[in-house]
């Protein structure tokens, strides 16, 4: 992607698909996203060990059609690492020896250290100096914790330490808690042992409302997400002030197409960003938030998209 | 098995020491620590009296300091630490890389333990932890089963300590923000879940509605008893199920578990509960030392008697315990 004008321009990013997708709609996905105005996707499963529609060497095949389509590969990994099981497969993950990592557990970071690698939004960095000691031990790449603001990020840029890229999630339901219990299979009364691959009924999560009828949560397994989506794009301009190398998409069932699409337009300034989120929002499943970014509670919306509404 | 028992206060930590803990856990008053309520916790100097009288009575002092500092804020947690080391603490419960890599280069005697908070469920991250910051225990957060425990311990560079009893965290401890979704506030920023500052308690024609940041957790018939809106143990709907989505109010209880959790090679038992009354730390901290000691007198035939399941119900939330995840059928 570039652009014009000297401004400093995002490139976008595409995140892991957080569900559980059969392997045909996986494939058909990223059939469309190796055409998609794109520059950097993370392959693989980071919420559940037990989902096994795409494997390993599938995921590498699925890599290799996007590498050969221009996209940056990065092979993204479990958040939460418990059986034996689970370190094999992130050690030949590390071990890949061609694409870059993303550590999303200090398990992972532990394997990596002395390579390059990036680290995922749920390693917890809050601060410089956390970041600069995994600098030194090879990390390249940072994600924001969502629940952090922009006076916070504002910080870390400040301080971050020489040759880390920022990378700030701007789409998408929030990864809000993980857990050993399998939300879903609880839902459906299964015990997480004989879960019967439940989640895969939900391509974007099950949603979990109150009782006054808020479309609140989102079940996706072992993990819980919010039901609003949040939308940073409306934020862009001060993400350029701010120096964010990546703005991140995380992928939901239907029309991921259409929001990368509109997060580009507005990146390149085709459209107006704050316009182009109200396209956004009829694109959601339950509506959009952004209260983290503006120092608030994480489901609310204070960002521009309420003027313009 | 060391019993590491909560000490929110002064009183607290006097009924930890005098009922039979080896060590107590405590936090400075501020958003240093994960208990950040209002009231709780030690300033500098009831601590050091709180350290000379677990002293007499040979029990150690662990001082919590397991909240996430920003940069803006990163000094007070330096402060935190040289203080916790100055004052002579046993040990310094850390999660933050930050807050470690500070701790182990300035005050290298210091003894460090990995907070719950910190997150780490596999071998592989303590190895970091230990390689980095010469950590020499871990918490190992409430979500692995009994096999996964004595797998991580097998391999583990670090003793390990274990949730005994208490409130139960269903999810990762240090990566849940549920809290802040709702009210801005959560443990890793703020040292807080599901802030009092942020509760309302509303009556209703049909009972009492409990919300938390505006988001309705739970709904009372009259008469029916009400607990703490932690955000986690509401009542959610999930298609035409309304039901406790995520957990019921429920505590955690590995009692039947000590010969396991002593086999297995756990080092330490942790009692869950700093914003809980001195009377209720006396109560659990005595009924542990018994087992503990039982357990120690003739392990083979160790079986929880019936009064101290009946004396933990009590003050247990929703007066039900559960093995939590160490018992893989509640996964």
């Amino acid at each position: 992607m570039s652009t014009s004008d000297t401004q400093h321009t995002p490139r976008l990013s595409l995140g892991p698909i957080s569900y559980y997708w059969p392997k045909d709609k996986v494939d058909a996905f990223y059939a469309m996203v190796a055409d998609a105005p794109i520059d950097i996707v993370y392959l693989g499963e980071t919420v559940c060990s037990k989902r096994n529609q795409v494997r390993f060497e599938d995921w590498l095949a699925i890599g290799e059609r996007l590498e050969a389509a221009g996209k940056e590969v990065v092979l993204s990994t479990l958040a939460l690492l418990e059986a034996e099981s689970e370190l094999i497969r992130l050690r030949a993950i590390c071990d890949n020896g061609r694409w870059l990592v993303e550590a999303n557990d200090m398990g992972a970071v532990n394997l990596l250290q002395g390579r390059p690698f990036a680290v995922g939004h749920s390693v917890n960095v809050y601060n410089d100096r956390t970041l600069a000691l995994l600098a030194r031990q090879g990390c390249k790449r940072w994600v924001l914790p969502v629940e952090l603001t922009h006076e916070t990020l504002a910080e870390m840029q400040r301080l971050r330490a020489h040759g880390v890229e920022t990378e700030v999630l701007g789409y998408g339901r929030l990864p809000l808690a993980y857990s050993a219990r399998c939300f879903t299979a609880r839902a459906r009364n299964q015990p997480k042992d004989d879960c019967r691959y439940a989640c895969i009924d939900d391509p974007d999560g099950l949603v979990v409302s109150t009782q006054d009828d808020n479309r609140f949560l989102a079940l996706n397994g072992i993990q819980t997400q919010s039901a609003r989506t949040m939308n940073l794009l409306p934020e862009v301009g001060r993400m350029r002030e701010l120096g964010v190398d990546i703005l991140r998409i995380s992928p939901q069932a239907n029309r991921t197409d259409e929001v990368m699409d509109l997060f580009y337009r507005a990146l390149i300034g085709e459209l107006d960003p704050v316009e182009a989120s109200t396209s956004l929002e009829r694109l959601m499943p339950t509506g959009p938030c952004d209260g983290y970014w503006h120092g608030g509670a994480g489901m609310g919306l204070q960002g521009r998209t309420v003027q313009a509404a | 098995m060391e019993l590491v028992c909560p000490a929110g206060n002064l009183p607290s930590l006097k009924a930890a020491v005098d009922n039979g803990a080896n060590a107590v856990y405590t936090g400075f008053r501020d958003d240093t620590n994960a208990r950040h309520f209002a009231g709780l916790n030690f300033t500098p100097e009831k601590l050091n009296e709180g350290i000379r009288y677990a002293r007499r009575k040979g029990v150690r002092v662990f001082i919590a300091l397991n909240t996430y500092p920003q940069p803006g804020g990163f000094s007070r947690w330096q402060q935190a630490v040289d203080r916790a080391a100055d004052q002579g603490a046993d040990a310094l419960i850390a999660a933050d890389i930050g807050v470690l890599e500070y701790a182990a280069q300035r005050h290298p005697e210091l003894n460090l333990h990995l907070s719950v908070q910190g997150s780490a469920t596999n071998y592989e991250a303590l190895k970091f932890y230990r390689e980095h910051f010469g950590v020499r225990r871990a918490v190992l957060p409430r979500v692995l089963s009994m096999s996964q425990i004595r797998h991580v311990i097998e391999h583990s560079p670090v003793e390990v300590e274990v949730f005994a009893f208490g409130s139960l965290c269903v999810m990762v401890e240090g990566r849940c923000i549920l809290s802040s979704y709702a009210t801005g506030r959560s443990p890793n920023t703020y040292g807080a879940c599901s802030p009092a500052s942020h509760v309302e308690w509303k009556e209703t024609p049909s009972g009492l509605d409990t919300r938390l940041g505006g988001v309705l957790i739970q709904r009372h018939p009259k008469g029916e008893n009400v607990g703490y809106p932690t955000l986690c143990k509401g009542t959610f709907r999930v298609g035409d199920n309304t039901f406790h989505a995520i957990e019921d109010p429920i505590s955690l209880n590995a009692m039947e578990l000590l010969p396991q959790l002593a086999a297995a090679g756990v080092k330490a038992l942790k009692i869950e509960g700093r914003q809980r009354s001195p009377v209720y730390v006396a109560q659990v901290t005595r009924v542990w030392r018994q087992a503990l000691d039982a357990f120690e007198r003739a392990p083979d035939d160790f079986r929880p008697r019936p009064e101290w399941t009946a004396e933990l119900g009590k003050v247990s939330e929703g007066a039900q315990t559960t093995l939590g995840a160490y018992h893989r059928p509640w996964q």
